[in-house]
């Protein structure tokens, strides 16, 4: 990953290069090992160096033969050998042996379609001198991030918020943005918390010209119509999917540093451990995240990987107190205020990670999303099941085996009931699945100050802008595949692979790499029928199948342990100086939260007598809306923190 | 002293973080309205048993006694009733 920014000027102005410069300082975290711009009268693109391919000589803009197509790409492309040796044969001529030379020749080849060739990760600005053109594209998943800024004059964009704002683009909050992350944990893409700055979506593009600006989606989830999945015998699709994993882990590795995993433990990330190892000619190094809240930590598990493939494993530990004095800054980079800590842990990893001379990681992100193993799957299917006879006193008590961890008595019984039976009479809602989940973090919002909850009563629901970025063929699909769908457009590419993903490895300026989300993997297991995901109520079955035999017992076996971090109780003990933000003075100032109520939520929380989920996130939401406020919208940019300022450019280019 | 006052005050400041009466009516149901989840009815209990010196058994821990401030009021009247017979005989 590298940082990417740029200006296109829509009335034929000249950009200026020191704007771009400023631009790319804000990100320069994403990218220390060199900078490079290229300015052409009315457009300017400016690129921030990780240097993993083609160490000497893949600097950036790149530009084909005769200088008429200049790119920048923040992200990899994997299968560009086969590209390149494919474009070679037609004649086309390299001056780098980057991944990224292979785009403007195969923009040559195929316009804009030349997306639906890249197997990768990516952000990419390309500018076709020729048609005047500028053409943005992200991946498909929502791996790599690209935020924009439209006005009537120009088009402004870059990698992440910050450069946006370094570019002159004013910081005002968006109400709706945030009403979103306290709906679904994040906000829907193009919406961002900050009013006027859009992030283009997963899977689609945006093309500007003098003639205006105008976007598309090239790539969605696509689930196969009712009767339409694969027929094939299991043995055979195990089969399948493991090749296409081999082959998805076995493209990742092309870097020319060294690639390590990170190990939760979990079976996703011991599965992708198992398969690096496979193929490696070195000792895989292996990096996990300890915590002294028994419950949180995973020791056992990591140790059991560990001792199974041999790899040299290093751990951190994140004590409550480190993740508290941790957050603040984890805030600059998730740009957004989120509902967990759990970011602020995966930075100190990152960092961890960098320390012991790491660029480069694999994780298992995804696999939950595409093979179906979150425990939210197995609640809808419970909860459509008990809806066909919501009278039923048998039926929920199916809810128990979803969480044979919770000590169920007969209180228990009744709450999960009145939990999990929200909507049973709405069974046809597009949003079944997800109502539990979503109204549990909306009662956050009961500490919405009255402006904000007046300004938002005049706004169409959330819901209704999910609505307009549905596929038609949504309805027809299987709920599973509906609850997939929702699960990979919201909280994969809004959080998971964003706040406590890209941006906090690339705080520290380490690329993860995520096989599960290799497009070749997503559209086979989007023709999977059902069962062969969720059997019964055991999660990510052909998944555990292919993989059977390759892993340690407990592993597979184990029950899913949702990854978490202490909340709350990381600040009871600590006290950290952003606590300063959550009195009611700052409180009424910032306008956000009814200060009374923040008050009493902050005296449950420092007697440790706030416990409950919704208390924890309505803590952990107040509390970094406050810190984002403070960072990005009450201090002006130019004196706003640049990120780490340890990194040293090493190089500095300048061409055309 | 009437217990009404008491679980009121601790359900509005401890659920609904506000010291307006009116957030509150004493038929509301906690988990209707989502203002009890099931790790703030381990709270609840808690409260109860260390404000008003009782023990609350498994089999009473059902919505007819704790979801709503007149249930949870009426519950702990017969508790105290039944401390009292108790208590006599």
């Amino acid at each position: 990953m590298c940082a990417i920014a740029g200006v296109l000027n829509l009335l034929g102005e000249s950009v200026s290069p020191p704007r771009l410069m400023d631009m790319i300082a804000a990100v320069r975290h994403r990218g220390p090992d060199g900078t490079g711009i290229h300015v052409q009268g009315p457009m300017g693109l400016v690129h921030a160096r990780l240097s993993i391919i083609d160490l000497a000589g893949g600097a950036q803009p790149i530009h084909n033969e005769d200088r008429s197509i200049w790119v920048i790409l923040n992200g990899e492309i994997f299968n560009y050998l086969e590209l390149r040796a494919e474009l070679e044969t037609k004649g086309h001529r390299f001056y780098t042996r980057s991944d990224t030379e292979v785009l403007v020749h195969l923009y040559e080849e195929h316009g804009r379609d030349f997306i639906h060739r890249l197997n990768g990760q990516f952000a990419i600005a390309l500018w076709d001198d020729s048609a005047r053109k500028l053409l943005l594209v992200r991946d498909r998943i929502g791996i790599t991030p690209l935020y924009y800024h439209r006005s009537s004059s120009e088009l402004v964009f870059g990698s992440e918020i910050k450069a946006l704002l370094a570019g002159g683009v004013p910081a005002r909050p968006n109400l709706r943005g945030i009403d979103q992350v306290f709906s679904w944990w994040a906000p829907l893409a193009p919406d961002t918390v900050f009013e006027d700055i859009q992030e283009l979506p997963p899977g689609e593009w945006l093309e500007a010209d003098q003639r205006g600006v105008r976007g598309g989606r090239y790539w969605d989830f696509d689930f196969p119509e009712p009767g339409d999945f694969t027929v094939a015998p299991e043995s055979q699709l195990a089969e399948e999917l493991r090749g296409l994993l081999h082959e998805a882990v076995r493209i990742r590795l092309r870097a020319d540093v060294p690639v390590g995993a990170y190990l939760s433990g979990g079976l996703d990330s011991s599965i992708i451990a198992c398969l690096v190892h496979q193929h490696a000619d070195v000792r895989l190094c292996t990096f996990s995240i300890g915590f002294e809240t028994e419950h949180l930590d995973e020791a056992p598990y990591q140790q059991a990987v560990v001792h199974d493939l041999g790899t040299r494993h290093a751990r951190i530990e994140c004590a409550g107190g480190t993740i508290a004095d941790a957050l603040a800054d984890t805030i600059w980079h998730t740009e957004a205020p989120v509902l967990r800590t759990a970011p602020a842990p995966m930075r100190l990893l990152s960092g961890f990670a960098r320390s012991n001379g790491f660029k480069v990681v694999l994780t298992g992100e995804g696999a939950d999303e595409v093979f179906g193993g979150y425990d939210l799957f197995k609640e809808d299917k419970v909860r459509r099941f008990w809806a066909t006879r919501p009278d039923s006193a048998f039926r929920p008590l199916l809810l128990r085996r979803l969480y044979p961890y919770l000590d169920i008595n007969a209180q228990g019984q009744s709450y999960l009931q009145a939990f999990f039976g929200q909507g049973l009479d709405a069974p046809d809602s597009p949003w079944f699945s997800h109502l539990p989940r979503w109204s549990t973090t909306s009662q956050c919002k009961q500490f919405f100050s009255e402006d904000v909850s007046q300004a938002l009563a005049s706004e169409p629901p959330a819901e209704e802008r999910l609505l307009q970025r549905l596929p038609n063929s949504f309805a027809r699909w299987h709920p599973l595949n509906r609850a997939q769908y929702l699960e990979s457009k919201l909280l994969l590419p809004g959080y998971l692979l964003s706040s406590q993903g890209d941006r906090m490895l690339m705080a520290n300026a380490v690329e993860g790499r995520f096989p599960y989300l290799d497009h070749h993997v997503i559209n086979f297991a989007a023709q999977l029928p059902p069962r062969l995901k969720l059997r019964v109520l055991t999660e990510k079955y052909l998944l555990k199948r292919a993989l059977q035999g390759r892993l340690p017992k407990p592993v597979l076996s184990r029950h899913k342990q949702p990854y978490r971090a202490p909340d709350i109780a990381a600040f009871v003990k600590a006290n950290p100086e952003c606590l300063e933000l959550m009195a009611p003075a700052l409180v009424r100032d910032y306008g956000y939260f009814d200060a009374r109520k923040v008050e009493h939520l902050m005296r449950k929380a420092m007697t440790g007598k706030a416990v409950g989920h919704r208390d924890n996130m309505a803590f952990i939401g107040i509390l970094t809306t406050q810190i984002w406020h403070r960072r990005f919208i009450a201090t002006p940019a130019h004196k706003q923190m640049l990120g780490d300022s340890d990194h040293v450019t090493k190089e500095t280019r300048h061409v055309g | 002293m009437s217990a009404e006052p008491l679980v009121r005050q601790f359900l509005l400041n401890n659920y609904l973080f506000t010291d307006r009466e009116d957030a509150l009516g004493n038929d509301d149901s906690l988990l209707q309205k989502g203002i009890v989840d099931s790790t703030g009815m381990m709270e609840l209990i808690a409260f109860l048993e260390d404000q008003f010196g009782i023990r609350i058994d498994d089999a009473e821990m059902v919505p007819e006694n704790l979801d709503s401030v007149n249930n949870i009021v009426a519950f702990l009247n017969r508790k105290q009733t039944d401390r009292n017979v108790q208590t006599a005989g």
